[in-house]
């Protein structure tokens, strides 16, 4: 490619469920993350206020537990959502059900892991190597809901925190549901830092507004691969 | 009950022998409606089924264990318990506190098992070693195993006293060289109670045997087959230090200002959260004191594999195979460190091995900004 000038196509990829699904499960995670992390290594704290005056610790579980829920029900309105959004919601796009797909998630893993020589690997939803490791972030959420309404059940009286008792027989009692919601923790610190990072890298190589699909929900690719994906589908 | 040779005492009868007094027979009763939750009426119903039943005789097996149940047993608040069971008023066998020995013990043992099959309660303290077809435990010439095969299979209920029989406490810690295994994985077919806790409490375990003596049927018990009278909360749910650990005021060490204000110890440790005990509650020593109120933190001896499940001076268990101070939180900080590495070296090698692209992109977007 030479430097002539490409006419853009405007794709609308991420509907508005889906964009605010992706920001109030940043913010639900964020505040899961911090508050879960303080649950699991208090901060020392020498006051001189009488205990009756403060409640720190009953704050920082209770903001814990509502973005718990914020958190889970969101996630169920997502899996409804991969039924009836449009293309690029669709539940297909996480799971590999054909050959194409682990064909395309080598093709991204050559080009912008390995990182083949000027090349760009051009999809306008999810690329399927993302695609798959969302799949793995959605086993991640289901342990996390599992494991954190099971050590919920006994501090709440609602049958739906109830319902999730059985688990601590799986995981070994609650010392064992306590240990694997820590660890998954940091699966979803990791996963936070690269795919921010890998969105700035596709914006970067590629310039067609991966950044801001997430605000206003657009994409935008030339011409000429809009006429090629149009053919091949 | 039928062809037993001489018609068997109540319990009742049994006491006023000793010397009890209906006055004392009472307050026992009472006493012990209100450990088991009993509605005000219940005091009246222990009573009664003590009077009108003739004494149920137990058997009480000792396997891999310390006593250390027995002897918490033994000093249950009120005296009338360890009367009623221990001094020979039901207790037909047991190797520590019974007075015969050898044989005789054994012939004794034998003819309960006979007279009473299918009355009798099997009380069972201590875990089954199964490695090495039972060797590491022996009595009388046979091994744990047999022997607890062979008693069960007349018994009405077994009551599994203590973590050993419920769930192998101390000895079946990892690598578990004799295989030592808590009762319920060893009889089928039984009813089967567990009363767990290094040891269990008194009171709690005179309590079961109580509520299966006046009502005649198991105590309702929860998913792991644990009396919920007195195993549906967690300590920490029951625990006088409670509003500290609310308030976020924390022990940072056992000989700090914290320590002496007698604030929460769940960052030295305390495995309350993760505990189910009655110990908040009732305590120990006819309701002196339990772990917690005498400044150590619960390390959770009532759960399966406590002794496995971590430090006990430390929230968090150490992660497997990673060293001994590796936790979730160490791991993961050199993982994100990794990461962070990772991303650089990618940030790097893009702008090299994608240079053209790049370039382009640039040009493209130059050119436009100039012709505007
Ligand atoms: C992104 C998702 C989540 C993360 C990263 C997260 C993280 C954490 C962490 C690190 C802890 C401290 C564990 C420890 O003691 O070492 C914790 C505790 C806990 N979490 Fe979560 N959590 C998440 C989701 C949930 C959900 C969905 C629930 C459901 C109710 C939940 C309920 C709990 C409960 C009940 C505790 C124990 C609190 C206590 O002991 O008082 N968590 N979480
Ligand atoms: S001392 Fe232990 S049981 Fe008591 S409040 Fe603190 S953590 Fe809970």
């Amino acid at each position: 490619m030479s430097t002539l000038t490409h006419k853009l196509r405007r794709v609308f990829v991420w509907e508005l469920p889906v964009r605010a699904y992706h920001w109030l499960n940043v913010l639900a995670i964020v505040a899961l993350c911090v508050t879960g992390y303080l649950i699991g290594n208090p901060p020392g704290i020498m006051s001189q206020s009488e205990a009756s005056h403060r409640y720190l610790f009953g704050t920082i579980r209770f903001i814990h537990f509502v973005a718990a829920y914020v958190f889970f029900f969101n996630f169920v309105f997502r899996i409804y959502w991969g039924f009836v959004g449009n293309k690029y919601a669709n539940w297909k796009n996480f799971v590999p059900t054909n050959r194409k797909f682990f064909k395309e998630m080598w093709q991204v893993i050559s080009i912008d892991i390995f990182l083949k020589k000027n090349r760009e690997h051009i999809s306008v939803g999810h690329n399927a190597l993302a695609g798959f490791i969302y799949f793995f972030t959605f086993i991640a959420f289901l342990v996390q809901c599992i494991t954190g309404f099971a050590l919920y059940a006994d501090m709440s009286h609602w049958w739906f925190a109830d319902a999730f008792i059985w688990v601590s027989g799986i995981f070994g009692d609650n010392f064992g549901l306590r240990n694997w919601h820590h660890a998954t923790m940091w699966f979803f610190i990791l996963f936070a830092i690269v795919h921010v990072y890998l969105v700035f890298y596709h914006d970067y190589v590629e310039g067609r507004g991966e950044i801001s699909s997430m605000g206003g929900g657009w994409k935008f690719i030339e011409e000429e691969q809009f006429e090629k994906e149009h053919k091949e589908d | 009950m039928t062809n037993h040779p001489t018609r068997r005492p109540t319990y009742y009868e049994e006491l006023r022998g000793k010397g009890y007094s209906r006055r004392d027979f009472m307050k026992f009763c009472t006493t012990m409606a209100a450990y088991l939750g009993l509605q005000a009426s219940g005091a009246a119903q222990i009573a009664s089924a003590l009077q009108k039943t003739p004494r149920i005789p137990v058997i009480w097996l000792h396997f891999q264990e310390c006593t250390c149940c027995s002897e918490s047993f033994i000093r249950s608040s009120h005296p009338i318990v360890a009367d009623i069971i221990i001094d020979n008023i039901s207790l037909d066998y047991t190797e520590t506190l019974m007075a015969a020995s050898g044989h005789q013990a054994e012939a004794a043992k034998a003819k309960t098992m006979k007279d009473y099959h299918g009355e009798y309660i099997l009380c069972v303290e201590g875990s089954v070693p199964v490695a090495n077809d039972g060797v590491y435990c022996c009595i009388g010439g046979k091994s744990a195993v047999d022997i607890l095969q062979e008693s069960a299979a007349g018994a009405k209920a077994i009551l599994c006293w203590g973590s050993c029989a419920c769930n192998g406490c101390v000895q079946s810690a990892k690598p578990n060289p004799t295989s030592a295994t808590p009762i319920h994985k060893l009889v089928k077919g039984k009813p089967i109670i567990k009363v767990p806790g290094c040891p269990p409490i008194g009171e709690v375990m005179a309590g079961v045997l109580i509520h299966m003596i006046t009502f005649g049927r198991l105590p309702e018990l929860d998913r792991v087959g644990r009396p919920k009278a007195f195993y549906s909360k967690r300590v920490h749910d029951t625990c006088y230090r409670r509003p500290f650990y609310d308030a976020g005021l924390f022990v940072e060490t056992f000989d700090d200002e914290n320590a002496q204000k007698g604030y929460c110890l769940y960052k030295v440790g305390c495995k309350g959260p993760m505990t189910y005990n009655a110990c908040g509650a009732m305590r120990w020593n006819n309701g002196t004191s339990y772990p917690i109120q005498s400044g150590h933190g619960c390390f959770g001896c009532s759960e399966e594999n406590f002794w496995d499940n971590g430090p006990i001076y430390r929230q968090m268990a150490n992660f497997p195979g990673f060293g001994i101070e590796s936790n979730a939180d160490k791991i993961g900080i050199i993982a994100a460190g990794v990461t962070a590495a990772g991303i650089a070296a990618h940030a790097v090698a893009t702008n090299l091995r994608k240079k053209k692209l790049i370039h382009n992109l640039v040009e493209e977007g130059k050119e436009a900004e100039k012709e505007l």
